[in-house]
């Protein structure tokens, strides 16, 4: 299959291939269309004006100054800014590995030959499905401090001064943290299918050669779902960079108290569609897309090094 | 159980007594108790926030939403009004919300559709120079956060004067989405290439090709789309929150976000209204199941 598939590559890529190819290519671009004009006018425009619009100071009625670096010049100061970040990396290193370990222990056990399995698999991953919104308000309520489930519960088991969660400062992130616990499922659902893609033979060699369960689960199961693992690391460290709707829902606009959920991309908003600094918004958007590009290359140049790719074709 | 009066005879010199102690079958047996216990107990951590919401919605008018223990399930009130009064409530029509959050998803669902078939089509079925380049771009460009890019986009509508109205939220779409697309390329691969030269030995070009071989054989992707398209533009808060500006154009997201920001919300009807967002969602997963875990599980297994 793959050799011929380059034959037909070939035949393509021939400098001057025939009509037929020609005609081809022609269509191909035609169906393309959409997307590359798209890619044009949503994503290329944007991004490079954007990087244009950081150097002013644009607010949407008088016209742009050229400022040069004063915005990024800014942010080094900006109170705002710095908290946004901190909050983000603080969510971003509490949430990703949780997550992650949570969602592969779920999926283990979702993984399991027992009767009724694809009723519990419905129900753990209901609430990925829901509406972040409508989710963020359930939690709101639940992490009431003094009249809601959670901390009720807790004094329940006999911890007399729970946290105070959304509205102390040190334990805002952290309720965020929780409410996405909820919601773990979807993660799993994920890992489930790569845990589904092992071949069972590896499983019976290592029985053979004497292997044990927790030796089976280290040699084989991890190895094998790393590629799993790094699409899921991948996805929630982008992820991580972009909560908004839980945060708006959760601390209102402004960030919860005094600036305890004021995430990245909140602040990017307030200060672009608030406070009408536009040219500073712009900054902070590109700084993100910096900081989210070296983090995805680092992660992706780590992979060589634990991700283990079958070789051989499908 | 019928283990423990098996081990009574304590003899274990013999190594035949000791095969009769079915001891691997009394740690499956524990195993399996422990692991349905465990699963049992996640599904009530999912279930009792959500029959909370509906204990809640029920209670009458200016009733605090909190009780000491927590009320999971309803047991005392029964206002099933609160879904109506809800929906037709003057100060946040949620009916009008409604009405334009679907508009919105019937056009994104209607762009990306379009889009996506026509462009997974390409990646998928033909050959061109700069394929390979143009799907790294296209690969690439999921991984760049949508939020970089909506101040200058919001300029750009701005500009144009689509400000207030739904085009910024639903002719994107129509260009295509990097997700969906690679989603549907994946699927139209796996098609055999006869199927492409049988037809063109028909005299089909390749629009009708595409149209008559490999979209009808697309619908079950098409339909995983639809479903995340819903789900993703139903519960929207960003894009909305951006572009639009009067209380009759907002969404339910909008809506719900005002509701719960006010100093002291009427809990009941919040909460209706919180399980009405809820609930289409709910009941495409339920309709959906099958074909949506099958479509998340393929993505990943890509990488």
């Amino acid at each position: 299959m793959i050799a011929l598939e380059k034959i037909r590559k070939k035949e393509t890529r021939g400098a001057k291939a025939g009509p037929l190819a020609q005609k081809e290519e022609r269509a191909a671009y035609l169906f393309l269309l959409p997307w590359l004009v798209g890619l044009l006018v949503f994503l290329v425009i944007p991004i490079l004006s954007s990087l244009g619009l950081s150097f002013t100071n644009w607010n949407l009625i008088t016209p742009p100054e050229w400022v040069g670096f004063t915005n990024y010049r800014d942010m080094a100061v900006d109170s705002n800014f710095l908290n946004s970040i901190r909050v983000t990396l603080k969510y971003t290193v509490l949430s990703v590995p949780l997550y992650m370990v949570a969602g592969l222990g779920l999926s283990l056990l979702l993984n399991l030959r027992l009767k009724g399995m694809n009723v519990f698999r419905t129900i753990l991953y209901l609430p990925s499905v829901l509406s972040s919104v409508a989710v963020a308000v359930l939690w709101l309520s639940l992490l009431n401090p003094d009249l809601g489930a959670i901390n009720q519960i807790l004094r329940a088991i006999g911890i007399a001064n729970p946290p105070r969660w959304l509205l102390s400062p040190d334990w805002a992130v952290p309720a965020v943290v929780l409410m996405g616990l909820w919601g773990v499922g979807g993660g799993a659902i994920i890992y489930l299918a790569g845990l589904q893609n092992i071949s069972p033979h590896l499983y019976e060699a290592a029985e053979i050669d004497g292997a044990n369960s927790i030796q089976k689960f280290l040699n084989i199961t991890i190895p094998m779902l790393t590629p799993t693992l790094f699409f899921v690391l991948i996805t929630s460290l982008i992820g991580a960079f972009q909560v908004f709707d839980s945060a708006y829902i959760l601390g209102g606009s402004r960030g919860g108290r005094s600036g305890a959920l004021l995430f990245y991309l909140l602040n990017l908003w307030n200060e672009g569609f608030r406070n009408g600094r536009f040219g500073f918004a712009s900054a902070l958007a590109w700084v993100l897309v910096i900081a989210a590009g070296v983090v995805i290359f680092i992660t992706f140049k780590t992979a060589d090094r634990w991700v283990y790719y079958e070789t051989g074709g499908e | 159980m019928e283990t423990s009066r098996v081990k009574l005879p304590e003899k274990k010199e013999n190594p035949l007594v000791g095969e009769r102690i079915p001891w691997s079958r009394v740690r499956k047996v524990l195993g399996m108790i422990l692991a349905y216990a465990t699963l049992l107990a996640l599904s009530a951590v999912i279930f009792l926030p959500l029959g909370w919401i509906l204990t809640v919605a029920l209670k009458p008018d200016r009733m605090s939403a909190f009780s000491i223990p927590p009320q999971w399930f309803p047991t005392q009130y029964w206002h099933w009004e609160n879904f109506v009064l809800t929906m037709v409530a003057t100060n946040k029509p949620f009916l009008i919300f409604t009405r334009n959050t679907l508009i919105i998803v019937a056009g994104n669902i209607v762009g990306t559709v379009f889009s996506c078939t026509l462009v997974a089509y390409a990646f998928a079925r033909l050959h061109f120079r700069g394929s390979e380049l143009l799907f790294n771009i296209l690969i690439i460009t999921m991984l760049i956060p949508y939020q970089a890019l909506m101040i200058p986009q919001f300029l750009m509508f701005f500009k144009i004067g689509w400000y207030g109205t739904y085009l910024p939220l639903i002719i994107p779409s129509f260009t295509g989405n990097a997700f969906f697309i690679f989603l549907m390329r994946q699927y139209m691969r796996t098609f055999p290439k006869e199927l492409d030269d049988a037809s063109r030995i028909d005299g089909c070009n390749y629009f009708q090709t595409f149209w008559h071989i490999i979209l009808p054989l697309s619908k079950p992707v098409m339909a995983v789309c639809v479903v995340f398209v819903f789900m993703g533009q139903w519960s929207n808060l960003l894009g909305p929150l951006i572009y639009l500006d009067k209380t009759s154009t907002f969404t339910v997201a909008i809506g719900m976000a005002n509701y719960v920001t006010r100093a002291d919300p009427e809990w009941n009807l919040l909460m209706a209204a919180n399980l009405i967002m809820m609930m289409p969602s709910v009941l495409l997963y339920f309709f959906a199941q099958k074909q949506l875990i099958g479509g998340i599980a393929s993505v990943g297994l890509k990488g």
